[in-house]
């Protein structure tokens, strides 16, 4: 029984008569001086789906780590149903106390352990330590229905590290459902999702609120939050600012409120298109076995265009970016960067032949976190005369020129000198991007800019590159949001498999038609 | 040539191969549970030392043979809660927190001893596990001559792997260990301590250990000398990856480890001093390497080891 309602009623009342399943009332939370969350309340109740949108501390983790017994709020009350439907205070700060009150929650990265099959996954934990059994056929009829009721499928025999991130997110789900939830928490479910992934999974989440589940969905994708969720509560800076019903909302609304002042419109202009910057003929990286190696592509990047490549990750990007960033040598092939044919792994020259990098993983690759904010800011230029003399850094000059960056970017820091692990990941970024963007750069690798960062920066991002754009940079994006792939990009080519298809014009381009294609069909079937 | 076949022949060598196996049996079994739970446990030379000295003891003071085994258990247990409070719930550094584990043991072990005995030239000794007396087994043919000269505490041995490998493949305990050696959180998250667990697994893991240590005080030979131990432990973390972190592959690595050492000991006889000794004293270690470099590369180690886990961060 998912719900206190029988399953095979659906409910369709409206939510306000429907049972209260979980409140919050007045959490209040305190880090030091930061008020984390201000005195937030929400109500939910059985079968509806609430969204809950906030940039990037907005205080969404934190009410939600509240509610999973991380945190012990400093004020408030959180009461959840029991299963009578009676609403009982839970206590705070114990996570066993959450799970067995009935909250589950979907984390954006999984909470599975990858050695253990999708079975192990679920029933982890739900059976007493010191028991020498199992009780392994009532698991698996219980699992099995699940399955049948909710239209979840995996495969629950092999060890979820060998299963796609949409199985492994299934996996997740019927997690919480074993254990009998009544709000169930989805934060940010859909961000590594194909189209297709993510329309099963809507399904699926409706389905699951039809029988009495709450859902609670956290996303940055206003669209989805628009077509999925009956109610739209939106935090910024901690407290809550908009608890108000989906329908006659827009995404322009919601975005205001969201970030608390307009958002300027990204417009791509249309820009006069210039040399070839990239050319690739055949090129192979890496060898035939690897599973993120490049295949055979083709691809012609000119300056003043961007090309988004699409697909899920894994899929050879990562190749295709270390091969531009000059981290791998093509093994097959004509590889033409910047008028020059590259042979070898050589990433100084890249740099030096005017290719500016925006790595996939700013925290491993991008920034250095001991270091501060000015060193990372000069790191690829240290040996520009304006950065050293004799061979010692030229320390003032490097200082004045970071804090000129800073008040250009708008990067939040606390000074030059701060170490960079200090800051947000999207202040983090902002810093990348200037490091990248004051050379000039005549190509830019943008692998996966705006992942993990809110509308703010995301929409910042976006801005400077098509800025660069319209000076006649060319830019390669590689991202596995659609959304921002259809927003910036002049052509789009999807990697499948090693495989890169041919860019293609994003003027009638359908964004299922793209969906298609990273799941390995081909232009001519997905068409 | 023939008579370097012939060794393989002779049960005093197969007899020899369980004797020299059964320490690393219980040091490979307690190296991979604490690293199955996520924690490398270098503090394993020092346990054995400790095992060793504590047990021996204990039998030594009027404590019978078991109750030296269980002293050495709990003593091995008691090591293991120190690296685990330093490393799980603490979070230092598993390698220098183990290697520190290991000076500690090994240096209050024998100041242990000489504290007990200011002034012995030869060490004292006690009445060691007698050999199995097998009622029908004895009379089997070359095997009874075998197992003949094991004690019940190799039995203890080849009962703890089989103990383990139900529990870590069979039962909830065994689920959550390997899943908190592999990701920590998605434990924490089913309401289950990550602490605990690895807590746990670090003291039970010592108390192998120690156990392996007691064998060659209490079975193996009826004394407790400086330097008994001779890098054993060292052995058994290597083992671990050649185990993949599987008790049925740690039991075959430590009898091929023990195969060898016994094989090139009967070698050094056969050749009679033409070649230097040492040369043969290295056959183990050399394949230990060379198993090392084979399967090492390939080793599937449980994600989270070495990773301390924190509440709340991710």
């Amino acid at each position: 029984m998912i719900a206190p309602t029988a399953p095979d009623q659906p409910d369709r009342t409206p939510h306000h008569t429907r049972p209260l399943v979980l409140s919050l009332s007045g959490i209040t939370k305190r880090f030091g001086n930061l008020v984390a969350n201000d005195v937030i309340s929400l109500d939910v109740h059985a079968g509806e789906i609430v969204a809950l949108l906030g940039e990037n501390g907005a205080g969404k983790t934190t009410l939600m780590s509240i509610l999973f017994g991380h945190y012990v709020a400093d004020e408030g009350t959180v009461h959840i149903a029991d299963a009578g439907g009676r609403l009982a205070p839970l206590p705070g700060g114990s996570a066993e106390a959450a799970l067995a009150a009935g909250i589950g929650m979907v984390h954006q990265h999984f909470t599975l352990a990858e050695n253990l099959t999708g079975f192990e996954n679920i029933v982890l934990g739900t059976v007493p330590l010191w028991r020498l059994g199992f009780g392994k056929a009532a698991a698996r009829a219980k699992v099995a229905r699940l399955m049948k009721e909710s239209g979840l499928e995996a495969d629950l025999g092999v060890p979820v590290g060998r299963l796609s991130v949409g199985e492994q997110q299934r996996i997740e789900i019927l997690k919480a459902l074993y254990r009998d939830v009544r709000v169930l928490i989805l934060d940010e479910p859909t961000a590594v999702l194909t189209p297709q992934e993510a329309d099963s999974l809507a399904t699926t989440v409706k389905a699951l609120a039809a029988k009495g589940l709450a859902v609670i969905f956290i996303s940055h994708k206003l669209h989805e939050v628009l077509a999925l969720c009956e109610r739209v509560a939106v935090l910024r800076g901690g407290a809550k600012v908009a608890d108000r019903p989906a329908a006659g909302a827009d995404r322009a609304t919601l975005a205001e409120l969201m970030v608390g002042r307009e958002i300027p419109a990204r417009e791509r202009m249309p820009a006069a298109l210039g040399a070839p910057v990239l050319h690739l003929a055949g090129v192979d990286v890496g060898a035939p076995g690897e599973r993120d190696r490049l295949e055979g592509a083709d691809l012609e990047l000119r300056g003043g265009e961007i090309i988004g490549i699409a697909g899920v990750s894994g899929n050879g990007q990562g190749a295709l970016a270390a091969l531009v960033a000059g981290l791998k040598a093509p093994r097959r092939g004509r590889c033409e960067i910047i008028g020059q044919v590259a042979t070898r792994a050589d990433p100084g020259a890249r740099l030096a032949a005017g290719v500016g990098r925006i790595p996939e993983d700013r925290h491993r690759d991008g920034t250095i976190g001991a270091l501060t904010v000015a060193e990372n800011y000069v790191l690829e230029t240290l040996a520009d005369p304006e950065n050293q003399r004799h061979g010692l850094l030229r320390r003032a000059a490097i200082r004045t020129r970071a804090s000129q960056a800073i008040r250009d970017y708008d990067i939040r820091c606390p000074g030059p000198e701060a170490p960079i692990r200090a800051l947000s990941g999207g202040n983090m970024q902002k810093v990348v991007l200037a490091r990248v963007l004051e050379r000039a750069p005549r190509l830019i690798l943008a692998h996966q800019p705006t992942r993990g960062l809110d509308i703010g920066a995301t929409t910042d991002v976006h801005r400077r590159l098509l800025a660069a754009r319209g000076r006649g940079a060319g830019i390669l994006l590689i991202s596995e949001d659609l959304d921002e792939l259809f927003a910036l990009s002049d052509r789009i080519a999807v990697m499948h498999a090693g495989h890169l298809s041919p860019a293609m014009d994003v003027a009638g381009l359908d964004m299922r038609t793209v969906g298609l294609m990273m799941a390995g069909h081909s232009a001519e079937e997905a068409a | 040539m023939w008579a370097a076949l012939e060794i393989l022949t002779q049960a005093n060598f197969w007899a020899a191969t369980l004797r020299i196996a059964t320490p690393l049996i219980f040091g490979v079994l307690g190296a991979l549970l604490c690293e199955r739970a996520g924690v490398l446990n270098l503090g394993i030379e020092g346990i054995f030392v400790a095992g060793a000295m504590s047990g021996w003891l204990a039998v030594y003071l009027g404590l019978p043979l078991w109750g030296g085994v269980l002293v050495a258990a709990l003593v091995g247990a008691l090591f293991g809660l120190l690296h685990g409070v330093l490393t799980v719930p603490l979070g230092l550094s598993q390698h220098v927190t183990g290697i520190g584990v290991t000076l500690l043991a090994t240096s209050i072990a024998y100041f242990g001893y000489r504290v007990a005995f200011p002034n012995v030239a030869t060490p004292p000794r006690i009445e060691a596990f007698p050999p199995l007396d097998l009622p029908i087994l004895r009379d089997v043919p070359f095997l009874g001559p075998i197992l003949g000269q094991q004690t019940a505490f190799t039995v203890l041995a080849f009962a703890c792997v089989i103990v383990l490998a139900l529990v870590l493949a069979r039962t909830p305990l065994g689920l959550a260990l390997r899943a908190v050696g592999d990701n920590p959180e998605a434990v924490e998250a089913q309401g289950l301590s990550v602490v605990g667990l690895r807590l746990g697994a670090v003291m039970a893991g010592s108390a192998l250990m120690a156990l392996g240590g007691a064998f060659l005080t209490l079975s193996a030979f009826n004394a407790f000398y400086f330097g008994m131990i001779n890098g054993r432990g060292w052995v058994c973390i290597a083992l671990t990856v050649f185990a993949s972190w599987r008790p049925g592959k740690a039991l075959l690595g430590a009898l091929l480890f023990g195969a060898l050492d016994a094989y090139q000991l009967r070698l050094q006889t056969i050749t009679g001093g033409a070649v230097p000794s040492q040369i043969f004293l290295m056959l183990p270690y050399l394949f230990s390497i060379a198993a090392l470099v084979l399967v090492a590369r390939r080793a599937d180690y449980p994600r989270a080891l070495m990773k301390p886990y924190f509440k709340g961060q991710r």
